[in-house]
């Protein structure tokens, strides 16, 4: 039950994500972007990450996605001329996609990682408790740094997206 | 039939990481480049609580919980780049944003 989960949700993923890659569209991409997060979600509850697969949704779906479908539509970007890709970067795309392909199947064939199943494994991603505790014990200055981070993000969209007087562009 | 162990999470997570990056090689809108880098983000958390399941430690699964915040940071910054970008050049296309060329 739990392969045919992972097989179900891995697919649906990777098939989201190349949706968000392949689309024309910039609606249709942020659209497969969020079912992508949503298939990532679920891989992550299979991995008894049960907050983590909640916050993926709330943070990514609800307000990320929500950014981009935004501004994509404020900015109403769609159509213009399409110029076909110059023949370099077609064939650094073809080199770079060989590559990876090689060091998948590389992967797959001889990177086989040590670990135990994962039945004999503890579970204790599913412990809200030990979230706390590390947040509150080994990361506390990590945790103060990222409400700084946010607090310096904020002050700079509001900078970003204000228009001040006397500071006309230079062209 | 056996449960799914770390190398199946880790191929999953490093292919989706190859789509995010050929996204970004490949497109010229900027707002699909920026998604694709957050498929690169999510990628990449995936693996870290892939490792942090089959090791059975917490330090993955906290470490994802900052990415999710630095991302949501990074997108608010970014975008409000780009609508600047936007209102000053009118276009958010990669190949035609090319003033610090030559």
């Amino acid at each position: 039950m739990s392969h045919f989960l992972f097989n179900f949700f891995a697919l649906f993923t990777v098939i989201c994500a190349l949706g968000v890659v392949v689309n024309k569209n910039a609606v249709n991409a942020a659209m497969c972007l969020l079912l992508c997060l949503a298939g990532i979600a679920g891989l992550f509850v299979q991995l008894d990450a049960y907050l983590l697969a909640f916050l993926l949704i709330l943070v990514y779906a609800g307000a990320i996605v929500a950014l981009f479908l935004f501004i994509v539509m404020l900015l109403d970007m769609q159509g213009g001329v399409k110029k076909p890709f110059k023949r370099m970067t077609v064939a650094a795309a073809g080199v770079a996609a060989l590559l990876l392909a090689a060091g998948l199947g590389t992967l797959t064939n001889r990177g086989q990682l040590q670990a135990p199943a994962a039945d004999a494994v503890p579970v204790i991603g599913s412990n809200l408790k030990l979230y706390a505790y590390q947040l509150f014990t080994t990361y506390l200055l990590p945790v103060q740094i990222m409400g700084f981070l946010l607090l310096i993000a904020m002050l700079g969209v509001i900078v970003l997206s204000k228009k001040f007087d006397g500071m006309e562009d230079v062209k | 039939m056996i449960s799914p162990g770390l190398n199946e999470y880790v191929f999953l997570s490093a292919l989706l990481f190859a789509i995010g990056f050929f996204g970004v090689l490949l497109r010229k809108n900027t707002l699909v480049i920026f998604m694709c880098l957050e498929l690169m983000l999510v990628a990449a958390t995936l693996a870290l609580v892939a490792f942090s399941k089959f090791n059975g430690t917490m330090d993955g699964n906290v470490f994802v919980f900052f990415i999710l915040t630095v991302a949501a940071a990074e997108v608010a910054v970014g975008l409000a780049i780009i609508v600047a970008l936007f209102r000053k050049r009118q276009t958010i296309q990669v190949d035609e944003l090319n003033a610090l060329k030559n």
